[in-house]
């Protein structure tokens, strides 16, 4: 039974990353990347359930809570080019603007 | 009881699979950014806790159970949210729809104005001010 559902699971993740591979936009592949955790995490859990060995759940756990904290990061870094704050962001720009500026006096 | 369970847990597992592969399909052959991102959603909420459920059902009352069902609530709370997350960053960005018309794209460019254009024309203003 876990078998079928690991096949199912590793065939899908086939699918995914052939979108990961030719997503035209950057969102296509961060979807595709997103959509690939998750299976990730089922792939570990039916692992788990496959060799009798369920101690892997934990890994699992973690896996999920760190691909939605790396999606959310990386749509971040794409719209601000930044991971801190926004607003810092904009100042190294301000500031280079600045130099010339000062240079000249 | 254990044969009744038995088979729950096959249907649990085998339509979570059925809707891995069907997502998996749709992320593969949908044309459009957000038409994939609904396949997408089939694959993250649905065909995940159903897997998940199947596994609970084989796991019985065991700490096993109680860890499954904690990422079954991980995925149940993050996975509409980044999907949103990702949908609103295409929008923002100005990724358009295959099949927008003159009066979608009117209100795209509503949207598509509120945080990007601002931050830019404040740069732009602060450049301005400063040069």
């Amino acid at each position: 039974m876990f078998a079928v559902a690991a096949i199912a699971i590793l065939v899908t993740m086939a699918l995914t990353l052939a979108r990961l591979f030719m997503g035209p936009s950057l969102y296509d592949r961060t979807l595709a990347m997103n959509a690939f955790g998750t299976k990730t995490v089922l792939l570990i859990g039916v692992l788990g359930f496959l060799t009798e060995r369920p101690d892997f759940l934990d890994i699992a756990l973690v896996y999920a809570l760190i691909n939605f904290i790396g999606t959310i990061a990386i749509l971040k870094f794409w719209r601000y080019r930044a991971l801190g704050d926004a607003v810092e962001a904009l100042k190294p720009s301000q500031n280079q603007g600045d130099r010339p500026g000062e240079g000249e006096r | 009881m254990d044969l009744l369970l038995d088979i729950l847990s096959w249907g649990f597992i085998l339509s979570g699979g059925a809707f891995l592969l069907i997502g998996g399909l749709g992320l593969i052959r949908l044309p459009d950014f957000y038409t994939r991102m609904h396949a997408a959603g089939i694959i993250d909420t649905l065909g995940a806790d159903l897997m998940l459920m199947g596994m609970v059902l084989q796991a019985g009352f065991t700490l096993v159970t109680v860890k499954l069902l904690l990422i079954g609530v991980f995925i149940f709370i993050t996975s509409p949210t980044s999907t949103h997350a990702v949908a609103n960053a295409a929008l923002v960005a100005g990724l358009e729809p295959k099949l927008s018309t003159k009066e979608t794209k009117s209100s795209l460019a509503g949207v598509t104005s509120v945080p990007g254009e601002s931050l830019s024309t404040i740069d732009k203003e602060g450049a301005s001010s400063q040069s």
